[in-house]
C-alpha cells in the first residue's frame, strides 16, 4: 500500500486539487494543474537513439529540447497512430519538461484530498508505481498520475540499462 | 597639468590584488602543511607588500592601513624574528579573509573597515612586537625660524656613481632660497697627477650659504637621497631664539618643489564608487592573442587578394576567386574558433580555492584530510567555470562533512587516519567530467531511507536499489541541513547541486561503496558555443556532424568495401583501413539507405582516429546552436548534443569522439 | 622629454606609473620584474629608470647592483619606488647603487615632481 505524507499535510489544510484529467484506452488520469505548462496537439518529434520505446523523441518547445514520451506505450499498451488530434500534455517538474501523449484531454477537476485513496494492486493492468492514488469524480475513477516518477530520467536510466548499448561495428583488426 | 584620473586603474588594482591574495592563501596553505621553502614566505610577503603600495596609492586607506600591520607581522617572519607556526598561519588567512571583504567592498564603494577588520587589526598589532615604529609625520612637521643655513657639502668619490648630480642639488636649493657658493674646493682624494684623474669619481667640495626662512626639514630632503655619499653639515646662520608661535611665513608658503599635489587623490577616492560597476573581464594567454593577429593577418592578405581579383575580374580567374574564398572561408572559421578558445579558461582558478576550504573544514570538524587535484588544466567556458564553482564547493564540503570519517573511525575501520578527497577533471566527448571522489564510508543506505521515509519520499517498506537510494539524496526536499553541521547544509541540498549543473545543461550523479567511498560526477558540456555543422540525412532524421571532425566525404563503390569475419566493414582510405560505421544502424534509423554504394560515407577524426560514417545523403552547412539533450532528458551515448534546425525542427549532433571511440575499440578488438 | 623604464610587479602601480609619464611626454618602457627590466636596459638607453623594490624573479636592489655592471648605465639616474619608509631598505638600494627613492603611496604629481628633479 502506498501512503503519500505529502498528501497528509495537504489534507490538514485540505485545498481542492486541480486536477488536469484525459482519458488513455478507455481509462480517466489525473495530473496536477500546476504541472501543466501547456497542451498541444501531435506534430513530429525527433527520435533518439539509445532510448526505450515509450519515449518516442524530442521536440522544440521554443527553443528548449523536451523529450516527449507516449503513456500509452509506457503502461505497455499499443498505440495505432499519430495524428493531429493526438494530443500531447507538456509538464514540468523540478523546471524539466517533457511531454506525454494522451488520447484526449477531458477537464479540469476539483478533487477533494480527502477522498483520494491508496492505489489497490490492480495486477498486471497499469502500472500501479506511476499512480498517486485513484479518485472519484462525478461518479468516475481517475487515477492521479505521478508524473515525478514518471520521467525520472535516472529511472529510464536504470530501465535502459537493460537495452543493448550502442552497436558496435565488429572488425577483425 | 596632468590631472590623472587614478580610478582608471583600480580595477585593475582589484584584479592584481585578488590575485596576490589567492598566492598568499595558497603559499600559507602550503606552510602549514609543512613546507619551508623561504620562497613562499616572500611570495607571501610581496603580495601584502604590493597590496599595500597599492591601496595607499589609490586612496584605500583602511586596506593600506590593515596591510601594514599584517606586513609588519609578515616581515618579522621574513627577516627570521618570529618563527611559522599554526596560530599564525590562522590569523594570517583570516587576515587574507579580512582583506579580500575589505578590497571586495571597496571596489562597490562601500565602507572598508568594518568591526571585525578593526578587531583584527588590532589583534595583528598586538602580535607584532615592539610596536611599529612611531609615525615619521613627526620630523616634517619641525619648522626653522631661521633667517639661513650655513652647508658644508663634501661629494665621496662614488657620487656620480649613484645617477646624482651636484649641480642638481644646487639648483634644488636654488628653489629654497637664494644660494650663496662661499667656497668651492677640490678634495684630499683627488689624485695627485691629473692623468689619474678618473672622471667617473668625484672630488669637490663645497661652502654653501642658504638664505631665507628655509625649513631644516626641506634642506634634508634635498640631500636625503645621498646619505653615505658625501660629507653634510648644516647649521643655522645665526642663532635666532625661538619665541612662540614660529614662523608664520614658512607654513604659510610651502616651498614650490613640493607643490599643492593633494588633490588628486580625494577625487580619486570620490568617484571609487562610480567605477564599482565591474565589467566583467578575462585574462588571455598572450599566446591566444598571438594566434588571433595571426590569423587577422592571413584575414587581411585573403581580403587584398580577394580585391585585387574583383577590381579586374575575368573569367579566367574564377578558379582563383575559388580558392581565395575557400581560403576566406577557413580562415573565417579558424578566427571563430580562436575568439571561442578566448573564452576558455583552466579550471584551476576554481580548484585552488579548495586547499582553504579543505584546511579550515579539517580545523571545524576535526578531520583530516589530504586533497589531491588532478586535470586543473582542463578548460571550459568562462561562463560555465564561474558557475560551477558552488555546486563543486558544495560537494566538497559534504564529501568533508558527510562523506570522510573521523581519524579514530577511520583507524577502527583499518584505514589511515588521514582521508583522501580527490578532485579530478578531464574532457570526455564534447564534456568535461569533473569528479569528486573520497574514500570515506560511502553513502549511509539506511540513514537515506529512513530520512526520505521521514520526509514523505518514499514510503514505508519501499524497496530500493543502491542507485535508487543513491537518487534519493538529490530530491527536492531531502536536504539534510536540519541536523547537519552549518557546514554541508547551509540550507542547501543536493537538488539545488543538481540544478545549479542542470543549468549549464551538464548531469550530475552519484556512485557509492559502502566503506569505500563516493564519487560524485558531474559532466558539463565544453561550451556554450555555436559549431559548424554537415547536415546529413539518414532514413527520416538529420544529424550534424561537426565540421571541424570532417576529413573528407566519399562515395564508395560496392567493391571497397571488405566485409571481415563476424560482419564488419571496412574500406582502404588513404593508406589505412576503416572501419565504417553505419549510422542508420547505430543509431536505430528506419528508411535509410542500407546500400553503401547509395550513400555517403563521411569520414571523420578524433586524436588521429579516423571512422568512416555511412550516412544517406548530405544536405549542407550550417551553423547550430549547441543545446543540451540534458536539460529535460539525459545524456545520449554518441550524441552530443541537439540543435533547431531552419524549419524549427531538432537535428542532434554526433559525438564524434564518442562514435570514433567506439568504432576504433571494435576494430582493435 | 626623456626615455624613461618603469619597473613595477604590480600592473596597477605599473600603469599609473606610466600613464603619468606618457601624459607629461615622456616615452615609457614598462617591465614586469628586475630580469625584465635589465633585457629592455640593454635593447634601449634609458635616461631615468624607477623601480620597485619588492618583485619576484629578480628585486629592485638586485636589479641595480646589475644595472650598475652595465658600462651604459653606471651614471644613468635609478630611482627605487618603495614603501619601506624606515631607512633599511633605502641604504640597501643606495649601497647597491640607487640615486634615491621614492616612497610609495605617492600621487602623480609628486611622481612628476621627482623625475623632474632627476632629470632637471
Amino acid at each position: 500500500m502506498y501512503e503519500d505524507p505529502m498528501y497528509e499535510d495537504k489534507r490538514a489544510t485540505a485545498p481542492p486539487l486541480q486536477q488536469l484529467t484525459f482519458s488513455l484506452a478507455d481509462e480517466e488520469y489525473g495530473v496536477d494543474i500546476l504541472a501543466v505548462r501547456e497542451i498541444r496537439s501531435w506534430s513530429r518529434v525527433t527520435r533518439i537513439p539509445q532510448t526505450p520505446d515509450y519515449v518516442l523523441g524530442v521536440l522544440n518547445l521554443r527553443g528548449a529540447i523536451v523529450p516527449i514520451m507516449d503513456l500509452r506505450l509506457r503502461f505497455g499498451l499499443q498505440r495505432e497512430s499519430y495524428g493531429d488530434d493526438t494530443v500531447v500534455i507538456i509538464v514540468a517538474i523540478a523546471e524539466r519538461l517533457f511531454g506525454i501523449v494522451v488520447d484526449a484531454v477531458s477537464d479540469v477537476v476539483d478533487i477533494d484530498p480527502a477522498a483520494i485513496k491508496p492505489v489497490p494492486d490492480m495486477g498486471a493492468v497499469v502500472d500501479t508505481r506511476y499512480l498517486k492514488g485513484l479518485a472519484t469524480y462525478a461518479e468516475r475513477m481517475v487515477m492521479l498520475l505521478d508524473v515525478e516518477k514518471l520521467m525520472r530520467p535516472e529511472d529510464v536510466e536504470t530501465l535502459d540499462a537493460a537495452l543493448p548499448a550502442i552497436q558496435e561495428v565488429e572488425v577483425a583488426a | 597639468m596632468s590631472a590623472v584620473d587614478l580610478t582608471q586603474f583600480h580595477k585593475t588594482f582589484f584584479e592584481e590584488s585578488r590575485e596576490g591574495l589567492d598566492a598568499m592563501e595558497a603559499a600559507l596553505l602550503a606552510l602549514d602543511s609543512g613546507a619551508t621553502d623561504h620562497e613562499l614566505v616572500h611570495t607571501i610577503f610581496r603580495a601584502a607588500h604590493s597590496i599595500k603600495g597599492g591601496a595607499a596609492t589609490f586612496g584605500f586607506a583602511d586596506v593600506a592601513a590593515f596591510t601594514h600591520v599584517a606586513e609588519s607581522l609578515l616581515e618579522e617572519v621574513r627577516s627570521e624574528r618570529r618563527a611559522v607556526d599554526s596560530g599564525l598561519i590562522e590569523v594570517l588567512l583570516r587576515s587574507v579573509d579580512c582583506m579580500r571583504a575589505m578590497l571586495e567592498r571597496s571596489s562597490q564603494g562601500q565602507p572598508v573597515a568594518d568591526a571585525e577588520s578593526e578587531a583584527l587589526r588590532v589583534e595583528l598589532v598586538q602580535l607584532v612586537s615592539g610596536e611599529v615604529a612611531a609615525p615619521a609625520v613627526a620630523a616634517a612637521s619641525m619648522v626653522a625660524p631661521v633667517s639661513g643655513w650655513n652647508i658644508a657639502f663634501t661629494a665621496l668619490p662614488h657620487l656620480l656613481q649613484t645617477g646624482n648630480d651636484p649641480l642638481r642639488l644646487f639648483r634644488e636649493l636654488q628653489q629654497l632660497g637664494r644660494l650663496e657658493v662661499v667656497r668651492a674646493f677640490v678634495t684630499d682624494s683627488a689624485p695627485a697627477q691629473l692623468a689619474e684623474l678618473d672622471p667617473s669619481q668625484c672630488h669637490l667640495g663645497w661652502e654653501l650659504r642658504l638664505h631665507g626662512a628655509v625649513a631644516r626639514a626641506d634642506i634634508d630632503a634635498v640631500f636625503d637621497w645621498l646619505d653615505g655619499d658625501c660629507e653634510l653639515t648644516i647649521a643655522p646662520l645665526a642663532e635666532v631664539a625661538v619665541v612662540g608661535a614660529a614662523a608664520p611665513a614658512t607654513s604659510g608658503s610651502p616651498p614650490a618643489a613640493t607643490g599643492t599635489p593633494r588633490p588628486v587623490r580625494e577625487t580619486a577616492a570620490a568617484t571609487g564608487a562610480g567605477t564599482s560597476g565591474e565589467g566583467s573581464s578575462i585574462r588571455v594567454g598572450i599566446d591566444k592573442v598571438d594566434a588571433l593577429i595571426n590569423m587577422m593577418g592571413e584575414l587581411v592578405i585573403t581580403q587584398s587578394m580577394l580585391s585585387d581579383i574583383g577590381e579586374k575580374f575575368e573569367l579566367s580567374q574564377l578558379g582563383r576567386l575559388r580558392d581565395g574564398l575557400v581560403q576566406l572561408e577557413r580562415t573565417t572559421r579558424e578566427l571563430q574558433e580562436s575568439v571561442m578558445r578566448i573564452r576558455m579558461l583552466p579550471i584551476g582558478s576554481v580548484f585552488n580555492r579548495f586547499p582553504r576550504l579543505v584546511h579550515d573544514l579539517e580545523r571545524k570538524l576535526d578531520k583530516r584530510v589530504k586533497l589531491e587535484l588532478h586535470g586543473e588544466h582542463t578548460e571550459l567556458d568562462k561562463t560555465v567555470l564561474e558557475k560551477i564553482g558552488d555546486p563543486l564547493v558544495h560537494l566538497v564540503r559534504n564529501a568533508i562533512d558527510h562523506g570522510l570519517e573521523s581519524p579514530a573511525q577511520r583507524k577502527a575501520a583499518g584505514k589511515s587516519e588521514t582521508g583522501t578527497l580527490k578532485l579530478n577533471a578531464y574532457h570526455e566527448g564534447g564534456n568535461i567530467v569533473v569528479q569528486i571522489s573520497d574514500d570515506g564510508a560511502g553513502l549511509n543506505h539506511a540513514a537515506i531511507v529512513a530520512k526520505a521515509q521521514q520526509r514523505g519520499l518514499i514510503a514505508a517498506g519501499q524497496e530500493l536499489s543502491d542507485a535508487e537510494v543513491a537518487e534519493l539524496i538529490f530530491q527536492p526536499g531531502f536536504s539534510t541541513a536540519a541536523q547537519a553541521t552549518d557546514l554541508s547544509g547551509r540550507g542547501v541540498g543536493m537538488d539545488v547541486v543538481r540544478r545549479n549543473v542542470r543549468d549549464l545543461g551538464g548531469s550530475v550523479g552519484v556512485r557509492s561503496v559502502s566503506g569505500k567511498g563516493s564519487t560524485f560526477t558531474i559532466t558539463l558540456p565544453l561550451t556554450l558555443a555555436i559549431i559548424d555543422g554537415l547536415v546529413t540525412a539518414v532514413g527520416s532524421e538529420r544529424y550534424i556532424v561537426p565540421l571541424t571532425s570532417i576529413v573528407e566525404s566519399l562515395r564508395l563503390r560496392a567493391d571497397a568495401v571488405r566485409r571481415i569475419a563476424g560482419g564488419g566493414e571496412v574500406f582502404h582510405f588513404r593508406d589505412e583501413y576503416l572501419p565504417i560505421m553505419r549510422l542508420h544502424r547505430a543509431f536505430a534509423c528506419n528508411d535509410a539507405v542500407t546500400d553503401i554504394e547509395h550513400g555517403i560515407v563521411v569520414v571523420i577524426e578524433e586524436d588521429g582516429r579516423r571512422v568512416g560514417l555511412l550516412v544517406d545523403d548530405l544536405l549542407g552547412q550550417q551553423q547550430a546552436v549547441v543545446k543540451s539533450l540534458e536539460a529535460h532528458y539525459r545524456r545520449v551515448q554518441g550524441i552530443s548534443g541537439a540543435t533547431i534546425l531552419s524549419d524549427g525542427s531538432v537535428a542532434l549532433i554526433v559525438d564524434v569522439g564518442g562514435v570514433v571511440r567506439l568504432g576504433q575499440r571494435s576494430k582493435a578488438a | 622629454m626623456a626615455k624613461i623604464l618603469a619597473v613595477d610587479d604590480s600592473a596597477s602601480m605599473r600603469g599609473m606609473v606610466a600613464f603619468t609619464l606618457r601624459g607629461a611626454g615622456h616615452e615609457v618602457t614598462e617591465a614586469e620584474n628586475g630580469q625584465l627590466a635589465l633585457d629592455a636596459a640593454r635593447g634601449g638607453s634609458f635616461e631615468l629608470v624607477l623601480a620597485d623594490v619588492n618583485m619576484p624573479v629578480m628585486d629592485g636592489i638586485a636589479m641595480v647592483r646589475e644595472l650598475r655592471a652595465m658600462d651604459a648605465y653606471k651614471g644613468v639616474p635609478i630611482l627605487m619606488l618603495t614603501t619601506e619608509s624606515h631607512t633599511e631598505k633605502k641604504m640597501e638600494g643606495k649601497a647597491a647603487g640607487a640615486t634615491g627613492w621614492l616612497v610609495k603611496p605617492f600621487d602623480p604629481e609628486q611622481l612628476l615632481a621627482t623625475v623632474k628633479r632627476v632629470l632637471g
